[in-house]
């Protein structure tokens, strides 16, 4: 099992979620975060564009059975990137082990309860 | 005998220059009192359109909020600029075109008001007064249409609305030559000439642009009722300024048209969260505002015809029938996102019509005439509904072919806030 976090673009949300729904993965958990990276993205503020320290993001993280995570990467990659070859900022995608997954509503444990 | 003839000849010329003065002055009196309640009533209005941008900002997604809320403040801008350059005009002047509209040359650019005084008040004040009635009739609009048309698209939409729909339908209504206001249609203060026609206006638009991308199957919450709740305290209070000071003086008709305001918001608010309590189980705040604004919506065109109790059924009956027309909106499907027509159109007729029944006896001149007044509500009704309906479908149908009006998808998914601003309404909050 795998856990799948994907920072991407905040404007780029429900393109991501639509894919994702497409291609079967449902489960997800989204957050609003900010972070730093190669970016130094825009913003209008009383007429002069500024560019923030902290750039806001979306984080979504989703747990998978090892099978199911190359497609969802893929999906995510395909929605989340920019048009014409992507931009910087379009974001990252880390994937980590996932110990135990436990629902709790059945209290069921492993690759049943993803 | 010379000097006592040549004294009577003075004190005759003072005489006369003293009444010629006097003659002078009763014309051009102000009635202070009138004056500053109509200075205050202009106010309450404007501060109207920051509550509804309050209100509706509140009930759409996060990523459209700022957006919606320019809805309303750009109309503040837009058509504050068009009322002094033709709007004013074009309401209040003598017909033209058979009575189309109004217009005298000396109204452009308010040129005449200067130093105009009318009724008590100075001209001014009373255009100022109506003009924000013109922006807030727009600003409702933008309701049934919110989260997916482009800025653009929308400020030359509601530039040629006001102009072309609003204008017309004021002038017929308000104005001393207006053949509604001949026919004696009753509409105290902007039941057809607002509510009707920007309800009904805005359910054209609605259908025509569409629903939005993923309505009804995806949820789509309210990012903030708080701000939605404070948005219908400001649009409470400042409709005393819309209703009482539609009587245009600070005397008794003010008094009463207060009172059936106050009257017919309560019991509209106290109607929706009972019929929703039992309906749904739960009393909720957005039902609890929709009914306020149900009773407000009903009373606006009757609020000086009508005594309290005959305001507290008009604010009964609209909310009824407008969470009816929620309900069968939904079981529709169409999507008149914020219930412009739900709230604004359907109170606005059920008001027109009903305050029939609830005419103070002192307002007929002789016997009254129930039916006859009932058949000339419907008219007006009618008239001003259909003349928005043809006349909206025509401009939206333009600017969108022409300029664009809704939203591309891709926009529409990143929300207006980033595609039309490139801003962000709230600094860190939760996704959606």
């Amino acid at each position: 099992m795998k856990l799948i976090t994907a920072i991407i673009r905040e404007e780029k949300l429900e393109s991501v979620r639509e894919a994702l729904i497409n291609a079967g993965i449902e489960r997800i958990t989204v957050n609003r975060v900010s972070g730093h990276g190669q970016q130094t993205s825009e913003e209008l503020y009383r007429g002069q564009k500024v560019i923030p320290n902290l750039i806001n993001k979306v984080r979504i993280d989703i747990a998978v059975n090892d099978e199911f995570t190359k497609v969802t990467c893929d999906t995510i990659i395909k929605s989340a990137k920019t048009a014409n070859g992507g931009k910087i900022g379009d974001g990252k995608i880390l994937i980590t082990p996932l110990e135990e997954c436990i629902r709790i509503r059945t209290e069921e444990t492993g690759n049943v309860a993803i | 005998m010379k000097k006592s003839k040549g004294f009577f000849v003075l004190l005759l010329l003072m005489l006369s220059t003293i009444s010629i003065q006097a003659a002078q002055d009763a014309e051009a009196v102000i009635d202070t009192g009138a004056t500053a309640w109509m200075l205050t009533s202009t106010a309450l209005v404007l501060l109207m359109v920051p509550g509804l941008a309050m209100f509706y900002g509140g009930l759409v997604r996060t990523k459209n909020v700022v957006a919606t809320m320019m809805h309303s403040f750009v109309a503040m801008s837009i058509m504050t600029v068009l009322w002094v350059f033709f709007g004013y005009g074009m309401c209040f002047g003598p017909n033209v075109y058979g009575g189309w509209f109004g217009w005298s040359s000396d109204l452009f650019l308010m040129r005449g008001l200067d130093t105009a005084i009318e009724g008590g008040i100075p001209t001014y004040i009373f255009a100022m007064f109506q003009g924000k009635f013109a922006i807030i009739t727009p600003a409702l609009i933008a309701g049934a249409f919110a989260e997916r048309v482009t800025f653009k698209g929308y400020v030359i939409f509601i530039a040629l609305w006001g102009t072309i729909v609003y204008n017309p339908l004021c002038h017929w209504v308000w104005a001393s030559d207006g053949f509604l206001f001949n026919m004696d249609a009753i509409d105290f203060a902007g039941g057809t000439v607002v509510h009707i026609s920007a309800g009904v206006s805005g359910l054209v638009a609605a259908l025509y642009l569409g629903a939005r991308r993923g309505y009804p199957k995806t949820a789509m919450h309210p990012n903030n009722l708080v701000m939605t709740l404070i948005g219908a305290g400001l649009l409470w209070v400042g409709w005393f300024g819309f209703n009482a000071g539609s009587s245009l003086t600070s005397a008794l008709s003010t008094a009463q048209a207060l009172t059936a305001t106050q009257a017919a918001a309560g019991a509209g608010a106290l109607a929706w969260i009972l019929i929703e309590g039992l309906h749904q189980g739960k009393a909720t705040a957005l039902g609890l505002v929709s009914g306020i604004l149900a009773g407000l919506v009903a009373v606006t065109p009757a609020a000086g015809v009508v005594q309290p109790g005959g305001a507290m059924v008009l604010g009964v009956a609209a909310s009824m029938f407008c969470y009816l027309a929620i309900l069968v909106k939904n079981k529709l499907g169409y999507d008149d996102t914020l219930d412009a027509f739900g709230i604004h159109g359907v109170g606005g007729i059920v008001g027109a019509i009903l305050l029939t029944f609830f005419i103070r006896s002192s307002h007929w001149g002789g016997e009254p005439d129930v039916a006859g007044q009932l058949m000339v509500q419907i008219k007006a009704v009618l008239i001003a509904a259909g003349y928005a309906a043809v006349v909206t479908l025509i401009l939206v149908v333009l600017v969108d072919k022409i300029f664009g009006l809704r939203i591309p998808p891709q926009e529409e998914m990143a929300g207006l806030d980033s595609s039309c601003h490139g801003e962000r309404g709230y600094g860190m909050l939760n996704a959606g």
